[in-house]
């Protein structure tokens, strides 16, 4: 009965979806008040509809309803009970319904924080959400749906991968989908506005909160999937320019640009056009990552036997939507004036280099990524693009990048004289170069990239603390004038810092990790980076669904005891697969890491064992670029309501 | 031509060289990190380069794994039903490595015909084969079973 209450459910929403695209589309181009009227409402009761669909599902995984295929291939009695949770998206079909809710969610978000927009614009946007909400609908309900039975039931389940069987499973999927989604609000916010032929920086202002939401949830969504990568895949590696990892990125590249070239819309009045485009390249990105990781073209940690004739439903979604989009942005881009003129040295030309710089990032990306699909689909051989290849150019286009991001903040829009410029930074920039010989001595080998990044990490957190001091620098107090400095400056503040601490644990984990895989048997110990690891053997545990080998290893360093690890080689028993639970002593400067390889007779395991210097920052990093952009959309003056669309003279 | 003409002719010029040398680098680095995948028959008929890194994959044959007394040194035998090529790897196989299975390596061929991986992919799904895998098999009467799997 559930599970066909949800069924229904699902198809209620579809209907609604339909009237919240048909209805206020079609009444904001005929300017009917009433059909407009009909927006809010029915996204409200769709998001209700698609809640009461998902709370089904959950409710057949908790009650372990064997009698739903979907239940039964990815729950088991034993699972406990966070899992059977997070077991509802945790296969093919749960994971679009999730898609549909969130996009409900931020349907019904939009529904919420509107009241200050024109009735018409809010009329286009929730009916290009409501389109994107019945593509996925259609999706599910025609080629995936999570309710279908299974008759007999099964008296068992199949039991939910254990790979995904981890915390950071729970909510890696549900903070990416925030991200993935949330770029649909910016997207129907740039489509409703050709559409309505208003793009000034009114609309950009409205959208910019929005994009730098979603891009908050997708920073953190990815960093959660690198640190669940790194502790669960087993092997200590972070980052694996895996084609799914990328499907992430992408879009997360293309939202960073969006969210720089709103700024100048918002301020100046210019890159209309370009901003229009960004924002629909990002959720053309995000859908495409949709694709890639659902439908089953890719080799991957990711697809789990996923059902490629699915692919041809995504793919045709994804052709009308980005298809549709450009064909609008090709008739309406046209007429669209930029404002705004800047000469070549300014804030304007700064943030656009960044922008390229971004895109291009994008592209190289986009190319390693899908050149292998294309020539496998064409016949031409299949090939992959190695790792090399993506961190060569991921490195080489970014340092220029993160060079100009200490400038941008400091230069003016419009006009930025140059020799001011170089005035205002030539300490700092010897400061930096200073602190990156200086790392020579402290370190005591000499590794030009290494040497280059402590120098850009004091670059870039040196004009931080510059440009706030530039803020305050005539007031009276300048510690009180600090409350004074507006939120969104404290966001940028924030998020490039948080560049500079990621590129320090990337470079550092990078350059100066240790590993070691070796036999080991019980009493030996290994010397690595200073610490002794000290293997004491291994013994058999018993967990809710697993058995395990659990070895424990002693670290040491010196004379002293550091503390003791116990990675477990664990053989879950429902699908008798092996997994490697790795164990891990972190600190903000090392973390080391010990993974459990085989077990070689006599007692005696190869063991892999690793240090790995500011690994954290990496994380850490991320997170602070996050809650820079939390802090930028706090800024009040987006909750203030509006009474006209002047441009602020805010900082951006 | 005016001054501001002149400005958006540099602006163009600038971006046009920052995009073409990052092109000109992309493709570079692609050319040279691109790995082709080649099944073990290919293998063995000298299709694959010697001095390049490649992707091979099969199955790896029943009973063929052995370690050397390091422990941590593996060697086995892939296979696509009609030819086998030795590979060595050192270090921890990956949780889901077992004879029988479909598995993907990457690294270089040895002049001795003995292929040295640097990483080898086993996927983490009983079920799933990497497609890689799936197409590079040859079908064999009495091997049927295991295709496809």
């Amino acid at each position: 009965m559930i599970p066909e209450l949800g069924h229904f459910a699902l198809i209620l929403a579809l209907c609604l979806a339909i009237a919240q695209a048909f209805f206020p589309l079609a009444g904001a181009q005929l300017n009917k008040t009433r059909w407009m009227a009909v927006a809010k409402p029915a996204a409200r009761g769709q998001f209700i509809f698609l809640l009461i669909s998902f709370v089904c599902l959950t409710t057949s995984f908790i009650q372990n309803d064997f009698s739903v295929i979907y239940v039964a291939k990815n729950s088991n009695s034993l699972l406990p009970i966070q899992y059977q949770i997070s077991a509802v998206w945790g296969s093919h079909e749960g994971s679009l319904l999730l898609w549909a809710l969130i996009l409900g969610i931020w349907t019904l978000a939009v529904t919420l924080f509107s009241r200050h927009l024109p009735q018409a614009m809010v009329a286009r946007v929730l009916g290009v959400m409501g389109l994107i909400s019945i593509g996925f609908m259609l999706f599910m309900l025609f080629t995936s749906n999570p309710f279908d039975r299974l008759l007999p039931a099964a008296a068992e389940g199949r039991d939910l991968n254990p790979l995904l069987q981890d915390f950071g499973l729970i909510i890696h999927p549900p903070m990416l989908y925030m991200g993935y989604v949330g770029f649909s609000v910016a997207f129907s916010f740039a489509i409703a506005a050709l559409l309505g032929g208003q793009l000034d920086s009114a609309w950009a202002r409205w959208s910019r909160p929005w994009t730098t939401m979603a891009w908050c949830f997708l920073t953190v969504g990815i960093a959660l999937g690198s640190w669940w990568a790194y502790y669960e895949l087993g092997w200590g590696g972070w980052w694996f320019w895996d084609p799914v990892e990328n499907a992430s990125f992408m879009p997360w590249l293309i939202g960073t640009a969006l969210m720089h070239s709103l700024a100048v819309t918002e301020k100046r009045g210019s890159f209309k056009s370009w901003t229009v485009m960004l924002a629909i390249l990002a959720f053309s990105l995000s859908l495409l990552g949709t694709f890639l990781v659902r439908s089953g073209v890719v080799t991957s940690v990711h697809a789990f036997a996923s059902d490629p004739t699915r692919g041809v439903f995504i793919l045709a979604f994804l052709a009308v939507v980005i298809g549709g989009s450009l064909l609008l942005y090709a008739f309406k881009a046209g007429n669209i004036k930029s404002a705004g003129r800047f000469s070549l040295l300014s804030r304007e030309t700064l943030l656009l280099t960044n922008n390229i710089i971004l895109v291009v990032v994008c592209a190289t990306v986009l190319l390693g990524t899908l050149y292998p699909l294309v020539l496998d689909a064409m016949g031409a051989g299949k090939i992959s693009v190695g790792t090399p290849y993506f961190n060569f150019m991921f490195s080489i286009l970014m340092l220029p990048l993160v060079f100009l991001l200490a400038l941008g903040p400091l230069s003016r829009w419009k006009k930025q004289s140059l020799s001011g410029l170089f005035d205002s930074v030539k300490i700092l920039f010897a400061v930096s170069i200073l602190s990156g010989i200086a790392s020579y001595f402290i370190l005591g080998t000499i590794s030009w990239p290494v040497a280059m990044v402590i120098a850009l990490f004091t670059w870039i957190v040196g004009s931080s603390f510059l440009n706030l001091y530039k803020r305050v620098q005539n007031k009276p107090d300048k510690l009180a004038a600090l409350s004074t400095v507006s939120l969104s400056f404290y966001g940028m503040f924030f998020a490039h810092i948080g560049v500079a601490v990621f590129m320090m644990g990337v470079t550092f984990t990078s350059h100066y990790s240790e590993e070691k895989d070796i036999r080991m048997k019980p009493g030996d110990t290994l010397d690595l980076a200073g610490y002794s690891f000290q293997f004491k053997g291994a013994k058999e545990v018993m967990g809710p669904n697993y058995r395990a080998q659990e070895g424990t290893i002693v670290i040491s360093q010196g004379n002293q005891e550091l503390t003791t690890l116990k990675p477990q080689k664990r053989l879950y028993l429902v699908q008798r697969s092996p997994m490697t639970e790795a164990a891990i002593d972190p600190s903000l400067s090392r973390d080391l890491f010990i993974a459990m390889g085989e077990p070689l007779g006599k007692g005696e395991w190869s063991i892999r064992i690793q240090y790995k210097p500011l690994i954290r920052w990496i994380w850490l990093g991320t997170l602070i670029m996050a809650f820079g952009g939390l802090l930028a959309l706090s800024d009040k003056r987006y909750r203030t309501k509006r009474k006209n669309s002047e441009t602020q003279v805010n900082p951006a | 031509m005016t001054p501001k003409r002149k400005r958006r002719l540099m602006m163009i010029i600038l971006i046009l060289v920052g995009v073409g040398t990052a092109t000109a680098l992309a493709l570079t680095a692609f050319n040279k990190n691109m790995m082709f995948f080649y099944s073990p028959s290919q293998v063995v008929a000298g299709e694959a380069p010697q001095n390049r890194s490649f992707r091979v994959g099969g199955m790896v044959k029943e009973k063929s794994l052995s370690r050397d007394k390091d422990g941590i040194t593996a060697r086995f035998v892939v296979h696509d039903n009609a030819k086998d090529v030795t590979i060595i790897y050192t270090g921890i196989l990956p949780d889901l490595f077992r004879e029988g299975q479909g598995i993907v390596a990457q690294g270089k061929l040895g002049s001795d015909g003995v292929f040295v991986a640097s990483e080898v992919l086993a996927k983490h799904d009983e079920n799933y084969m990497p497609p890689e895998v799936a197409a590079a098999m040859k079908p064999k009467g009495i091997d049927k079973n295991t295709k496809g799997q």
